[in-house]
């Protein structure tokens, strides 16, 4: 890197760099659609991701880094650091609607309200990614991921993963 | 050590998550199906990981260059802060989703109330935690209110689970002079703050569950001072043996 190029270039290069990291349960979508991936900072040339988990224990997070690294150094970024932030705590909000989008076709359901109380305690309602009804049920709370709950569509009798809202 | 009561009180926290996540791994491949053997997994990976971030800060509090996996790993069960709740063995299915929602009715509110704390990093934590424990508190109570009002057996089940817990349901909400401090500095919540929310949503869900929620005797207590059941020996020793007879190994 030389000084001439000025930070904001350098922090779009390095943002373009690692939001093509994807969460590795969920292959269609990018870190940034996702929200984890939160902040580029640019220090005298050096890089620094800053990332958030999904979940304490997202088991994902030490793979995300590594291959943010990975990518960052691909794009010429020399000793790239990730940092790890819990605050503010990362909420399927920031989820994209680009990114739902994805998860959708990819046969996943989307978070379908704003996270809350409501969301937690009230009566859900989820559409089945496959075929569109909403006449779904919950099969369990928890489902492949800690970010996902499992579902079953009683109008095509397909399984599917729920996003859940947090 | 340098025990302060901000690293006592944070090993506490971390303590009580870990040795609870360690207990829901137990059921990992023993579930009775296998959604719950996933739920119990990923409740269980919630937990751990609470404890993980809770374990680093508390390396960072005591500046001694202890880590979360010196911490998790090389202390003996007289250093563990949990309460003995958590402790208690998995028993049958009703035992163990009994035990975590006592648990989770009582850390869903804790960890709301303790995003407000005055400590950044604690309130962090507590902010993800919230969020997870709102999942555990959902999941044990409707699986409470199924063991309850389901069959004979099953009720009976999760009646004798209740019954055998109850008794330590009272160290939650204590708060010793350790704790006194913090939760005046606006650091720590006052665990008896929590108490009637506590008590209105086991009453809720044990009375939808048809189960009769016993009296207040006497309550067991200790586990926050580090005196423990005997069971948490067994635990320690099933998840420490590798790094203590192998120190330092990694994957």
């Amino acid at each position: 890197m030389t000084a001439t190029v000025p930070d904001h270039d350098l922090r779009e290069r390095a943002w373009a760099a690692a939001a093509t990291v994807c969460d590795p349960e969920i292959p269609v979508l990018g870190i940034a659609d996702l929200g984890i991936l939160r902040d580029i900072k640019i220090d005298n040339g050096t890089v620094e991701a800053v990332i958030t988990p999904t979940y304490s224990g997202c088991p994902a997070m030490n793979m995300i880094a590594l291959e943010i690294e990975v990518a960052l150094e691909n794009a010429g970024f020399a000793k790239p650091k990730v940092t790890t932030v819990l605050s503010p705590a990362w909420t399927t909000d920031w989820m994209t609607d680009e990114g739902k989008a994805k998860l959708k076709a990819y046969g996943i359901a989307p978070p379908a309200v704003k996270s809350g109380r409501r969301a937690l305690f009230g009566d859900q309602s989820v559409a089945c990614p496959h075929c569109g009804s909403s006449d779904t049920a919950l099969i369990s709370e928890f489902g492949s991921t800690a970010c996902k709950a499992l579902w079953r569509c009683k109008a095509c009798a397909e399984p599917f993963d729920y996003f859940k809202c947090i | 050590m340098t025990d302060t009561p901000l690293l006592h009180y944070t090993l506490r926290l971390a303590d009580t998550a870990l040795i609870l996540g360690h207990r829901l791994s137990e059921w990992v491949g023993h579930s009775p199906v296998i959604e719950e053997d996933l739920a119990f997994g990923n409740m269980g990976l919630d937990l751990i990981g609470q404890a993980r971030s809770l374990y680093s800060y508390a390396g960072e509090i005591e500046g001694k260059g202890r880590d979360e996996d010196a911490l998790a790993y090389l202390r003996d069960a007289g250093d563990y802060r949990n309460i003995l709740l958590v402790e208690q063995p998995n028993g049958d299915f009703a035992t163990t989703m009994v035990r975590q929602l006592l648990y989770a009715a009582f850390a869903h509110p804790y960890f709301e109330t303790l995003t407000h704390s005055s400590d950044a990093t604690l309130a962090a934590v507590a902010a993800k935690a919230a969020k997870e424990m709102a999942y555990h508190l959902r999941h044990s109570a409707e699986w409470t209110i199924r063991l309850g009002d389901g069959t004979d057996e099953s009720h009976a089940r999760a009646q004798a689970a209740v019954d055998e817990l109850w008794p330590y349901t009272g160290e939650m909400f204590e708060c010793d002079e350790i704790e006194r401090a913090l939760v005046e500095a606006g650091v720590a919540v006052d665990p008896a703050t929590l108490r009637a929310r506590w008590d209105k949503t086991i009453s809720e869900v044990l009375s939808e569950a048809t189960l009769s929620r016993p009296d207040n005797g006497y309550m067991q207590s200790g586990g926050r001072v580090g005196r423990h059941s005997e069971h948490l020996g067994h635990i320690l020793s099933e998840l420490q043996f590798l790094q203590r007879a192998y120190p330092g190994a990694t994957w």
